[in-house]
């Protein structure tokens, strides 16, 4: 769990025909807007830092235009960067040469995109084949491979349709199974979810995270919404204006926003029902054998109804059933009055 | 000269200096194209042999089984039996006015044509899509190529390898490749941007691309092009019946010259028939490929 798969550092994108030139501008500290203004470049990211732990699910947020697609398509170099490295197993793939690149992307990462971006003119097999194909496997094996995602996904008797016969979330499966059928370390995912509507969205997270559960893949995952974020993420990446102004897991994002655009973007979360009660318990209190227990990892919400029956506070236990902590209705209602501010 | 006078009349090159600016052209060409006329015309050697051989075979075989392969062709392409018996009519209608032969030799070097219009058209079609320089060289070459009066063009391949079927044939292929090139091109730039960036996250490399992905896709567009220039090449045997291309057009010129206004008719009748059935089949053809890509044909 603990091991980095992905290593980005000092990340520059400068768009434009001298971008090389613009980059020591963007590091003397001009930034997205002025650079434009001045120069006629678009900073696409700036300085960017970010490991990412095998077998984890990293969120990358922000609104559009902060960087985001941008910076997944520096993971399988669908887009050049201006300065940098972006370390795979750590291998700096912005030094591959095309032949090493083409491999690279054959094998190690798949992709799922957010407008689907099937092949309109193959069927659903076709497509979910096509990446296998691409790497002239065996035809018999590349169809049973293809066939075993096609039934993960629970698309089981469309594979001779084509597909603008799908809905949505069953194309945006097609694009995962597409991806998965290749079988990569590295998922990535760009606001894969996005342009489906809430109910298939929901399901869709759920399919994820229970193909997650199993795969244990690496996944990057863009979204611009917070509660899908808060959802998959291990860790939530937040980027602004090209430049990363957060990294950390939802606790640490929702209790303490790195600055104000953070917060913003965090003000409308539904604090007791993201929040674990581990992040708000006190761990110097005593058990009292007479109160109720929670679980750590239970929600806040999950234990209000436990808790306003309780007299003093609940007891807090771990997943062993040791004791590690107390939590009283002044903790939870610190929490509800700061999400109201 | 005076100011006035300047004003006036175009300051154009002297009479003398632009007759020996026509002369010295017309002469260098003329010594290139008989220094070279032969070499350049033992190049088309191949086409011709083709042409002449596929001619005989549409001439000499029994006129039933022509009709039947036809028809066949016909149905293969629209799946459409009105279609086929409408053909049908139109072929037994050409043959009872006794314009069979001419309108096999106009099926033959319509047929010759396209497969080189195909064969050369969507490579450089290709070429261009990929490359914004190789698009800004060969669209004003197009250009010309489809305005230029076909007669100008004529003169030199006349003077180069003299008058038949070869110089009928370039005549025909130069007025009638632009579609197949440009929309070929335009088919390959209009495919999905984001359909292709798929197709670079998954690895694939430029051939993959092209023949999986861009090529396919592309396909409605292209045999749009295709059915463009197979009517441009109709519209075209007339003229190539001035320099010798046997078919329907010698009897249509024949009737201009002497005022024969129902040979005139009826021979244009049948390049009007050809037509409709060319351009129906080709188009019927392209409509499918695009409903399998649509996926309607469930």
């Amino acid at each position: 769990m603990s091991e980095v798969k992905i290593k980005i550092e000092n990340l520059y994108k400068i768009f434009g025909p001298r971008a090389k030139e613009y980059t020591n501008k963007v590091k003397s500290g001009i930034d997205k807007d002025e650079l434009l203004a001045k120069y006629n470049h678009v900073l696409g990211l700036d300085n960017i830092n970010l490991d990412i732990k095998e077998q984890s699910i990293q969120v990358v947020m922000g609104l559009s235009g902060s960087g985001k697609s941008t910076l997944i398509r520096h993971i399988n170099r669908l887009i050049e960067p201006t300065e940098g490295t972006v370390l795979v197993d750590g291998e700096d793939i912005t030094k591959l040469n095309k032949a090493d690149l083409l491999e690279f992307r054959r094998n190690k990462t798949g992709m799922v995109f957010q407008r689907f971006a099937l092949f309109p003119h193959h069927n659903i097999l076709d497509n979910v084949q096509f990446g296998l194909s691409i790497k002239n496997l065996d035809k018999s094996e590349s169809k049973d491979k293809a066939m075993y995602w096609i039934e993960k996904v629970g698309l089981t008797g469309f594979e001779n349709k084509f597909p603008n016969q799908l809905s949505g979330g069953m194309q945006q499966r097609v694009g995962l199974a597409r991806a998965l059928a290749i079988d990569p370390d590295i998922l990535l995912m760009d606001e894969a979810f996005s342009a489906l509507d809430p109910l298939i969205r929901t399901d869709m997270q759920d399919q994820l995270l229970d193909l997650q559960k199993n795969l244990k893949k690496t996944i990057i995952f863009i979204t611009h919404d917070l509660d899908e974020a808060l959802k998959l993420g291990d860790r939530i990446a937040i980027l602004n204006g090209g430049k990363l102004v957060q990294d950390g897991n939802a606790e640490e994002i929702l209790l303490n926003p790195a600055d104000e655009y953070v917060s913003n973007f965090v003000k409308d979360v539904n604090r007791i029902k993201v929040l674990k009660i581990g992040s708000i318990m006190n761990i110097d209190g005593n058990m009292n054998e007479s109160n109720p227990s929670v679980m750590v990892d239970e929600s806040i919400e999950n234990c209000l109804p436990t808790m306003l029956e309780s007299e003093s506070g609940l007891n807090v236990l771990d997943n062993d059933k040791n004791f590690v902590g107390v939590i009283s209705k002044n903790n939870i209602a610190e929490i509800l009055r700061r999400s109201k501010d | 000269m005076n100011l006035i006078e300047f004003f006036t009349s175009f300051p154009e090159m002297s009479s003398e200096s632009l007759r020996l600016f026509k002369k010295s052209v017309d002469g260098a060409y003329r010594s290139f194209s008989a220094k070279y006329g032969d070499a350049i015309e033992a190049v088309f050697d191949p086409v011709l042999y083709f042409l002449v051989w596929f001619e005989k075979l549409l001439h000499n075989s029994p006129w039933p089984l022509v009709i039947l392969a036809l028809l066949g062709l016909v149905y293969l392409g629209s799946r459409s039996i009105y279609l086929t018996i409408g053909s049908l009519f139109a072929f037994l209608f050409i043959g009872y006015f006794g314009m069979w032969d001419d309108t096999m030799s106009t099926v033959s070097i319509i047929g010759v044509c396209t497969a080189l219009t195909i064969g050369f058209g969507i490579p450089v079609g290709i070429l261009m899509s990929g490359s914004d320089r190789a698009r800004a060289m060969i669209t004003p070459i197009l250009d010309v190529m489809q305005t230029m009066p076909s007669f100008v063009y004529l003169i030199p391949v006349v003077m180069l390898l003299g008058i038949g079927k070869i110089p009928g044939l370039l005549a025909v292929i130069i007025y009638a490749i632009p579609p197949v090139i440009r929309l070929t091109d335009l088919g390959i730039r209009e495919v999905n941007k984001e359909v292709l960036e798929a197709a670079d996250a998954f690895g694939a490399n430029r051939m993959q691309k092209l023949f999986r992905v861009q090529l396919p896709l592309a396909l409605p567009t292209i045999f749009a092009g295709i059915n463009q220039t197979i009517m441009m090449a109709l519209a075209m045997v007339v003229i190539a019946s001035m320099i010798g291309v046997k078919g329907l057009g010698q009897p249509v010129l024949k009737a201009i010259t002497n005022q024969y206004f129902t040979m005139g008719l009826l021979n244009g009748l049948a390049i009007v028939a050809l037509a409709i059935i060319f351009d129906r089949v080709s188009q019927s053809y392209g409509k499918r490929m695009q409903q399998h890509r649509a996926g309607a044909n469930e």
